[in-house]
């Protein structure tokens, strides 16, 4: 049996006490300090979404807490020309790639501007067809590299995707054609209810790589500065025409799967505990706090800073909700069918007439 | 309408919701049945994330109730292999709308082995799976889809809208030789979790029987307008009709509980009683089973319609994620009601 974990050792650099083992790598103290404040940014949407689906305001909603550091990590190094292909939890990845946080609430809200992509912008919609996105990286990358563009790709997808014959196709193709792209796997050791030791039998999602010839790796993904210097080195390599890659970053969703699952059902608590104490957030506050360079006031400053950001994200969201049922029909075609049209009379003449 | 199997003296029945009850018909089967197991995603401590699976594993424990890998081409396919060496697999597809992933293997493989190896291998295997909208998950989450499986030859489709039926059915379904399809409306279930529907709970007797695969039921019956209807949308004809009833319409409601084979002749019949027919389907609206419907009055006799039909379908557009949206496009009471007036003006 191949011993995935001895051949794929996990790459760590700030262990969970906040010690750093090595250098920073290409990452400065200025870095750590605004990743640090942006993670608890997102921590604070995060926890806030979940209270507006059990308030009512949002349907269901896939919360992210305690993959900051990987979704953070995984487009650290990637510029303006660079694509992300992301799956449904990675609004705080989208976030940084220039895509509204208000897109993660509009989501259940079937809301139009959702798709909109702020212009230029090289993210995708979130995809919840599981490891479906992992075929359209590679048609991605593939096509970065007909049209002789130098950009990285980065696809994303959990654990539990990896089962999905769309995954090993994709990574099939993407090593027959030698795309630039990175295939990144939010390893957060479930898939709903579903343990990864039941999804498959090998020791880890990095090993996968050996069956396509290509290199992979495993990284502690509750570890940003591991995560973001590994995404630096491999998004350079692979704008230089090598690739792919396949990243598994070790993390774990601290939350539930979704807001319509109650996980004290399948895992044990003392696992919780267990990962609530390598929280991505607490190793960057410990190791900031022991060179001094976060102080309770700084934290205070950083929490009012980010309510007030997500109290007006929440503002425009709200205020955005008011649209005509009749946008229904605007983006079914480009141009509408006749027939759909006059299903479309039909609905107009219904909603006015009898309100539903 | 429920075919019990012991005599009528021992019956015993307590209301149950739809999903205990496909629960008890899953589990009276094992207990019978040894090559009878479940497998998909999420069936097992989850106990399904529609709950129609709840408390198996406890019961029949990891060897028969298995959860997989999220591989829906291939243990739809390993169900199909089972099935043709002798189990008795029921397969869950957690929502209907990922259908597309292993659709290959549903309609060209288990819905035609027996069939290409001219009858000599059977596929008596079980299809469940979630259908339908009306809690904001949006158009990859919502679909009904069951015209698509009931067009396509070699699979039965059944669509359960009672407590009673869903048991009886289910039964029906592990028991029968050929593939069947068992289409379970999120909103029928009784979910504490989802709007609540009065009709999602039900009298259902202990014992183990069966109810008819191809045989439709009348609900209610009726004089005046006939409403062909399945799933939750039976639930809401029922409602709409007690209303209506208040305004001197009688309305004669048909579940129709199985889509192949297809009670043709519960539906002629109803419609020569009341002349008048509305059709609600949460599929969508176009090439569909209202559209069937339609064709067998046409192509039986055009004139027992004493004036044209209704249908109350899905617009054919992609369902939305938002509320308000959402019920804009869905057969609700509303909807229901404005139709049986139409056609009784
Ligand atoms: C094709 C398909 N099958 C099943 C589902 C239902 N489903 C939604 S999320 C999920 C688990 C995914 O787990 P994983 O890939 O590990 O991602 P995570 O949710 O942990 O981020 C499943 C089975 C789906 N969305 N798509
Ligand atoms: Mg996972």
């Amino acid at each position: 049996m191949t011993d995935g974990m001895e051949m794929f050792p996990l790459i760590q650099r700030l262990d969970e006490e906040g010690n750093l083992i090595g250098d920073l790598g290409v990452l400065s103290l200025a870095d750590l300090k605004e990743t640090y404040a942006t993670m608890r940014f997102l921590r604070t949407f995060d926890e806030r979404a979940w209270n507006l689906q059990r308030q009512g305001v949002i349907g269901t909603y896939a919360p992210f807490k305690g993959q900051e550091a990987a979704q953070m990590g995984a487009v650290a190094a990637l510029e303006d020309t660079d694509w992300l292909v992301p799956t449904y939890r990675d609004w705080a990845a989208s976030y940084l790639r220039g895509v509204p946080l208000e897109h993660g609430l509009f989501f259940s809200k079937g809301h139009p501007s959702l798709g909109d992509i702020p212009a230029g912008k090289r993210v995708l919609p979130a995809q919840v067809v599981i490891a479906a996105q992992t075929l359209h990286g590679v048609g991605v990358a593939w096509a970065t590299k007909l049209r002789h563009e130098k950009v990285a790709t980065v696809v994303t997808f959990g654990d539990g995707a990896t089962s999905q014959g769309d995954f090993h196709e994709a990574m099939n193709f993407a090593s027959v054609l030698a795309v630039p792209l990175i295939f990144f796997c939010e390893n957060n050791q479930w898939a709903i209810s579903v343990p990864l030791a039941r999804q498959m039998h090998a020791e880890t999602i990095a090993q996968r790589s050996i069956a396509y010839g290509i290199e992979g790796f495993r990284v502690d993904g509750n570890d940003y500065v591991a995560v973001a210097n590994l995404m630096h080195e491999l998004s350079e390599r692979v704008r230089n025409g090598e690739g792919p890659f396949l990243v598994e970053a070790l993390t774990y969703r601290l939350g539930a799967h979704t807001t319509a699952d109650d996980p004290g059902k399948y895992r044990a608590i003392e696992e919780e505990d267990l990962w609530i104490r390598r929280d991505p957030l607490v190793r960057l506050e410990r190791w900031l706090r022991a060179q001094g360079q976060l102080s309770d006031e700084d934290l205070a400053a950083i929490d009012a800073d980010s309510e007030r950001k997500v109290e007006e994200i929440i503002a425009g969201f709200r205020e955005a909700l008011d649209i005509s049922p009749l946008v229904l029909f605007d983006s079914v075609y480009a141009t509408l069918p006749s027939t759909l049209a006059s299903q479309r009379a039909q609905f107009e003449a219904r909603v006015k007439e009898v309100g539903a | 309408m429920v075919k019990i199997e012991t005599s009528p003296q021992q019956v015993t029945s307590r209301k149950l919701t739809v999903s205990k009850a496909m629960v008890e018909g899953i589990a009276q089967e094992m207990e019978r049945d040894p090559s009878v197991i479940v497998l998909g995603e999420d069936v097992g401590a989850y106990g399904g994330i529609f709950s129609s699976t709840t408390g198996l594993l406890e019961r029949f424990g990891p060897g028969r109730i298995l959860d997989t890998p999220i591989s829906e081409t291939a243990f739809i396919g390993l169900g199909t292999g089972a099935a043709v060496e002798g189990m008795r697999p029921i397969v869950e597809l957690m929502f209907v709308d990922f259908f597309g992933v292993a659709m290959d293997q549903i309609y060209n493989h288990m819905a035609k082995i027996h069939y290409e190896s001219g009858g000599n291998v059977l596929v008596p295997m079980v299809l469940m799976t979630a259908v339908g909208g009306g809690y904001s998950d949006g158009a990859q989450h919502s679909q009904c889809l069951w015209g698509t499986f009931a067009h396509l030859p070699g699979m039965k489709v059944v669509v359960p809208s009672s407590p009673a039926d869903a048991k009886g059915l289910m039964i029906s379904a592990i028991r029968d030789e050929n593939p069947v399809v068992y289409m379970f409306h999120k909103g029928v279930m009784g979910l504490p979790w989802m709007t609540k529907s009065t009709h999602a709970l039900g009298d259902v007797p202990e014992e183990s029987y069966t109810v008819p695969i191809g045989k439709a039921a009348i609900t209610r019956s009726g004089t005046d307008v006939t409403v062909v209807t399945l799933s939750l949308s039976v639930h809401h004809s029922l409602d709409v009709a007690d209303e209506l009833a208040k305004e001197g319409i009688e309305c004669e409601v048909v579940d129709l509980r199985s889509l192949v084979p297809l009670d043709r002749a519960t539906v002629l019949e109803s419609v020569a009683k009341t002349g008048r027919l509305v059709v609600v389907d949460e599929d969508y609206q176009s090439f569909g089973l209202s559209g069937e419907i339609a064709a067998i009055i046409a192509e039986e006799d055009p004139r027992l319609l004493r004036c044209p039909m209704k249908r109350v379908c899905v617009p054919d557009t992609p369902i939305p994620y938002a509320r308000s949206l959402e019920q804009a496009t869905l057969p609700t009471p509303t909807r229901i009601a404005a139709a049986i007036r139409d056609v009784m003006a």
